[in-house]
């Protein structure tokens, strides 16, 4: 995926402007909130739940390598292969092989955003390789050339007439907007993939280290099909999914459903422990898991670390009022809103990332919704501390940041600062209490009045009236 | 509620840049809410600002400097009071700064831990109920962000605002809802900040209330600044003129006299 995100501020402005979009963020923002909402209120233990979430992540970080090398161990006894890779491209390379070695022409894939992190379908489609998405929404986005916004909602920022469209132009079909229609019209197309697919691609929500289990969590079921029916099953996941134990992974399936789409589970649980059994009735003969690193084990021991603790759920987007405001596309790479503005700079590079952390009012709705607690706020700060070590912010923000701390390490002149800006704005706003144009504060005054100050400032009146008390 | 026995409370106003430069009757209100509950006020002239666009900028530095010098302008005030949730917020933050083994660390603590928002303390720390102010009309409230999530301010201000004869309270959808101020957010990113903000209006205008009212003046300079763009009729207001009784003033973004003339 082409990398977008230095152009943040004119996707976000192009996508304020784009009705369709906006509408479709209304929709988001009307849905899933409340959903969680409810499903959040309707479980007292929820808050203790976090914590206990919170301390077991930090506890597997702590011990990633242990529990790596333990689910390792278990895939293989499961008849199982595990690869590791270090880079996108490893992860890439190491698809294809398998692919190859089976000969394969079509993949099926269940959703996975670590695929996008690895570019993957590009890649195997260069190398003569078909994949076809069966998530729905993975589905109209594949048929469109599109990709992800929302990372569990990927098609989010797609209204009922663009499906209709899509399936139009691709299927041949009569056009329909009956979403019923629709569903029936994909999954036939879709049922013809399944079958015909040589190996079939998954992600996993989590790790099982005791069991080598991998566990993906659907609402359509697309995902069992993928894995059950072909051959070859892989599973391409990044190294911080791992959990201890299952007992420890029901508890952040938990959070997991209820934070995303407000349900208390997902419609589909699925694990896949290994190759198929003699007496299996049915399961992959290769089980394979690509085990993605990408750049996290050097968050390890870092200040990102807490990022590591991200569970995918999406609340964090789907609270966010800039997310709500730009979609997830304006973000110009795969992962978007709060977590994506942590993830993206380590990922992609601050060089290029760096408006995303700077995109934010730092209000916090995302930490107040996080399962796991990750304080995104203060990791956006963090990579701001970055941008500022590495000298990357505009010159004017630390010419402007320069001169205004020149000052408020200086009281005194301070005083005489605030007390002349503020004389001025009073000039400048005349008779009427605001201004409608600053040239300096374009900014502000494009889209809204500025108040002006009400009289000599506060530090003038107070010592005024100390000297009056005490004559 | 302090006499002749109990010696009044001494506590520092954090006036904060924007009540100096903007709106010093909300420094005023708060001083006369204090006093009303048995304090007293002393404005340390060491203070500037709270060092916010400097941290949020990522110029660790320069918050450090102008941490140490807030710290050490209020040194010796049992308690140190402002009307903003979000400069509070910031002293808050300032033991980040420090690592364990610079003694400003402790410091640093020790402000926090007397470091109030003027609503947290009226009501949480010296359960004062003493409101003395009269206000006819509709009004609705804004929630803050750092106010409500790093300093628990909720209730607070509507408890003390329920005290006010003749106010009747009219929540908003999305109370909670950031209005896209952020310091400087705002102009960096203008265009998504005018959204959220248009999407606050819309709201508060929804509410049927006259009076918009909140407890950080960079919020509410935003709102009002967009509400006379839009030429609609809502006044917006900070809490501490309705508390102590001060709204005879125009409210935010309007102005009665000359304001040329007022200097
Ligand atoms: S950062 Fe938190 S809220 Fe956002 S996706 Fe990850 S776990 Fe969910």
């Amino acid at each position: 995926m082409q990398i977008k995100s230095p152009e943040f501020k004119q996707s976000a402005r192009i996508a304020l402007q784009d009705e369709n979009l906006q509408k479709a963020l209304g929709n988001l923002k009307a849905g899933f909130p409340g959903k969680r909402a409810a499903a959040v209120a309707r479980m007292p233990e929820f808050e203790e739940l976090r914590d206990q979430a919170r301390d077991l992540k930090n506890h597997i970080l702590e011990h990633l390598d242990l529990y790596l090398e333990e689910f390792e161990a278990r895939v293989v006894e499961n008849g199982g292969q595990v690869h590791w890779c270090r880079t996108s491209e490893d992860a890439r390379k190491t698809i294809l092989q398998i692919c190859r070695e089976q000969d394969a022409k079509t993949v099926t894939k269940g959703k996975s955003m670590v695929t996008e992190e690895i570019n993957l379908n590009e890649y195997l489609e260069e190398n003569g390789v078909r994949p076809v998405e069966t998530d729905l929404g993975e589905y109209i986005l594949q048929l469109r050339g599109d990709h992800p916004s929302h990372i569990i909602a990927p098609a989010i920022h797609l209204n009922l007439e663009d499906v209709s469209e899509a399936f139009h132009e691709h299927h041949k079909r009569p056009k329909s907007d009956d979403p019923a229609e629709l569903m029936a019209e994909a999954r036939e197309m879709l049922r013809k993939q399944f079958v015909a697919a040589d190996v079939g691609i998954t992600g996993a929500n989590f790790l099982v280290a005791e069991t080598g289990s991998t566990i993906i969590v659907t609402n359509e079921g697309n995902g069992d099909l993928t894995q059950t029916l072909p051959k070859t099953h892989i599973v391409v996941s990044s190294i911080e999914k791992v959990v201890p134990t299952l007992e420890d992974m029901s508890l952040f399936l938990r959070l997991l459903a209820r934070s995303a789409t407000g349900q208390e589970y997902s419609v589909y649980n699925t694990l896949s422990s290994g190759n198929r059994r003699p007496d299996d009735q049915d399961g992959p003969e290769n089980f394979h898991v690509v085990l993605v690193d990408n750049g996290r084990s050097d968050m390890v021991g870092t200040q990102f670390q807490e990022m590591l603790r991200c569970i995918r759920c999406s609340a964090c987007m789907n609270h966010c009022p800039v997310y709500g405001s730009v979609g997830g596309h304006s973000y110009g790479w795969v992962y978007p809103g709060p977590m994506g503005s942590v993830l993206t700079p380590q990922m992609i590079g601050i060089e290029k990332a760096g408006l995303l952390p700077n995109a934010s009012t730092f209000c916090g709705k995302c930490e107040e919704v996080c399962p796991v607690r990750i304080p995104l706020p203060k990791l956006m700060r963090h990579w701001r501390e970055k941008e500022f070590e590495k000298h990357l912010s505009p010159k004017a923000v630390r010419w402007g940041l320069g001169g205004w701390a020149f000052f408020a390490k200086r009281p005194g002149l301070y005083r005489l600062m605030s007390a002349s800006a503020s004389r001025f704005m009073r000039l400048l706003g005349g008779k009427k209490g605001k201004v409608s144009s600053l040239p300096m504060a374009a900014g502000w005054t494009d889209h809204r009045d500025m108040p002006v100050p009400t009289g000599k400032t506060f530090m003038q009146q107070w010592k005024a009236r100390q000297k009056q008390e005490s004559k | 509620m302090s006499d002749a026995h109990t010696p009044p409370i001494k506590v520092g106003l954090f006036v904060t840049c924007l009540a100096d430069m903007f709106r010093p009757e909300v420094a005023f209100a708060t001083v006369k809410l204090l006093e009303q509950a048995g304090c007293s006020v002393d404005v340390p002239d060491t203070q500037t600002c709270c060092g916010q666009p400097a941290f949020n900028s990522g110029d660790n530095q320069t918050s450090r400097d102008i941490a140490r010098q807030t710290i050490k302008a209020f040194d010796g005030y049992r308690y140190v009071v402002g009307p903003s949730g979000s400069c509070i917020g910031m002293l808050h933050h300032y033991p980040e700064l420090f690592t364990e083994d610079d003694p400003w660390k402790a410091r640093a603590e020790d402000l926090k831990a007397r470091a109030f928002e003027i609503t947290s303390f009226l009501v949480d720390e010296l359960g004062f109920s003493g409101i003395q102010s009269r206000f006819n009309g509709r009004i609705t409230y804004h929630d803050s962000c750092s106010g409500l999530r790093e300093l628990g301010i909720k209730q607070q201000p509507r408890q003390l605002l329920a005290e006010i004869d003749g106010v009747e309270m009219h929540e908003m959808q999305e109370a909670e809802t950031c209005c896209g101020f952020g310091g400087t957010f705002c102009v960096k990113y203008p265009d998504i900040s005018n959204r959220m903000v248009s999407n606050k209006t819309e709201f508060a205008a929804d509410s049927g209330a006259e009076t918009l009212v909140g407890g950080d003046l960079g919020c509410l300079l935003n709102m009002a600044g967009k509400l006379k763009r839009e030429g609609r009729e809502i006044d917006v207001r900070h809490v501490v003129e309705l508390l102590a009784d001060m709204t005879d003033n125009a409210a935010i973004g309007e102005a009665d006299y000359d304001l040329g003339k007022a200097i």
